[in-house]
């Protein structure tokens, strides 16, 4: 409760008292009454003990759309973040989605001897390398890959497309055989414990391979990377790059030519890249520099975009169906036919939503990831 | 962490005894009600080395449930279920099937040894068939060795 305290003052949490704005924009208030980060705020304020264990703290996606709006900048996603810690010091938890499958992975990667096989998915066609300024942090997509396979959403696919790119920049990435899960989901349930040990895992070996960039597929990786890194584990002495990011580069210079498509397509920002990292236009201009006129936004885009549903692979429920079934509707209401997205989290919730019985017929659409759509399109 | 089990791997010390996590199904393994006296005392005595979980069905036990039990130190982790048609829940174990592909694929991708893991199917006998494919098991683990997750020395 002491840093819960603490985290109040720090984040200037008390000016929410008045306001409410944040739970007018939650996407998870509009479709389930029962939750109100403002209320939350107010019993944290209050000192209320109890206050850690409303099983509403879990519920929030983390997607900052509220952070976005607060006219008193009230960083609530930090807070969520901080009391969320305190909560699982003192045994509260999420509902883990899957059987808890992933933080179960997570944990066991902690592990400090392991040999894991997460390279598997490397063809003979994709050139990677021991030496290089750029190191290709792959994340958890081969895991992804091995469990949701019925869904078919191909998330290897995404890494196996990045490498394709990168080779085509005339980069020949360094790939971490004894790479772990950047964290991300554990430190969003709380448990700082196993999230620090697995991102000082992965400071150590990606300072011992020299690279200089690092370069991620998912913007979760990056954002962890990026901002919470330092917090926890200490120096990051290297650059990070969403992929998208370093390719805005390459297609201003002409190194990167893609060829023209013409399909109606429109992008689901992921919260990790746009609200946390603040890399809007990267991913739009390559849209549209692969389908021209074809790109168009959605009603609600840029730092106004509606989360994927769930975050961290906690608590999937009957919100975040309504949420993905939202969206989905607003991305063909777009009159697109294509939802291109730069995270393979989105892609898995969105194509999961769609398979529900009695998912609505006029709101399906494909859905693919950024780095396959622009690999398809590579001029040789 | 794991020099109990180092020790054991080069025979310096006893043999290594594996701990083994059995998810059993209620109706198939004769865990339930209709279990034999002398088959439940022969089922302790010959396999110390597992921990037997009922379930009512193999249809439960999740890839997440694997993981856990490989988390919590299991050397090897089993699970028995209802041969083809005769699952109590209509299609439990065909779940099971499926589920169990991918429990197998993460183990692997973690760097879990695929002789960790084992699916069998099992008629009503009183417990006689899981003695048997328990035993099989224990066998096959302690080939293999200590888990790599390191937490387990085998048993005492």
């Amino acid at each position: 409760m002491k840093d819960t305290v603490e985290a109040i003052k720090a984040t200037s949490a008390r000016l929410c008292l008045d306001c409410g704005k944040c739970t007018a924009v939650c996407p998870v208030s509009r479709v389930d009454g029962g939750f109100s980060p403002r209320r939350i705020v107010a019993s944290a304020v209050s000192g209320d003990e109890e206050a850690l264990k409303n099983e509403g703290l879990w519920h929030c996606l983390t997607c900052k759309l509220c952070s976005e709006r607060c006219p008193s900048d009230v960083d609530y996603v930090d807070l969520t973040k901080i009391v969320r810690i305190d909560a699982y010091r003192g045994g509260e938890q999420a509902v883990c989605a899957h059987g808890s499958a992933f933080q179960l992975l997570m944990r066991i990667m902690t592990t400090p001897e392991l040999k894991q096989k997460r390279l598997d998915w490397l063809t003979k066609d994709l050139k990677v390398s021991d030496k290089s300024d750029y190191l290709y942090f792959v994340g958890c997509l081969p895991f992804f890959d091995a469990f949701f396979e019925d869904l078919k959403a191909n998330p290897v696919q995404i890494a196996r497309s990045t490498v394709k790119i990168l080779n085509a920049m005339g980069i020949e990435p360094i790939v971490l055989p004894d790479e772990r899960c950047c964290g991300h989901d554990l430190l969003w349930a709380g448990d700082a414990k196993n999230f620090e040990m697995l991102a000082k895992h992965n400071l150590e070996r990606l300072k011992a391979t020299g690279a200089k960039k690092i370069v991620t597929s998912c913007p979760e990786c990056a954002a962890t990377l990026k901002l919470y890194y330092a917090e926890f584990a200490g120096d990051v002495p290297f650059e990070v790059y969403h992929l998208s990011e370093l390719l805005g580069k390459s297609l201003a210079s002409g190194q990167l030519k893609l060829r023209k498509n013409d399909k109606q397509v429109t992008f689901q920002d992921p919260c990790r890249l746009g609200r946390f990292l603040g890399v809007y236009d990267q991913p739009r201009n390559l849209l549209e520099a692969l389908f021209g006129d074809g790109f168009k936004d959605m009603r609600r885009s840029r730092n106004a975009s509606i989360c994927c549903g769930t975050s961290g692979w906690i608590h999937c429920g009957i919100a975040s169906k309504s949420i993905q079934t939202d969206r989905l509707k607003e991305a063909r209401e777009s009159g697109s036919t294509l939802l291109a997205t730069a995270c393979a989290k989105c892609k898995i919730h969105f194509m999961c939503a769609m398979k529900d019985v009695g998912f609505p017929e006029e709101a399906k659409i494909q859905v693919e990831d950024l780095a396959v759509l622009v690999a398809s399109a590579l001029e040789q | 962490m794991n020099r109990k089990a180092d020790s054991s791997r080069d025979g310096s010390s006893q043999e290594f005894k594996p701990k083994i996590i059995a998810f059993v199904c209620n109706w198939c393994s004769g865990t339930g009600e209709n279990l034999q006296e002398g088959t439940a005392k022969a089922l302790k005595r010959n396999s110390p080395n597992v921990r037997i979980v009922n379930v009512m069905c193999s249809g439960r036990v999740t890839p997440g449930l694997v993981l856990k039990a490989f988390e919590l130190g299991a050397d090897g982790v089993m699970v028995c279920g209802c041969e083809k048609g005769a699952c109590h829940y209509s299609f439990g174990n065909e779940r099971q099937a499926e589920m169990f592909e991918t429990s197998k694929k993460l183990a692997n991708l973690i760097g879990l040894e695929p002789e960790r893991l084992r699916l069998d199917w099992l008629s009503p006998d009183g417990g006689e068939g899981l003695r048997k494919v328990m035993t099989e098991f224990v066998k096959q683990v302690t080939h293999v060795g200590p888990s790599p997750l390191g937490k387990s020395g085998g048993i005492e």
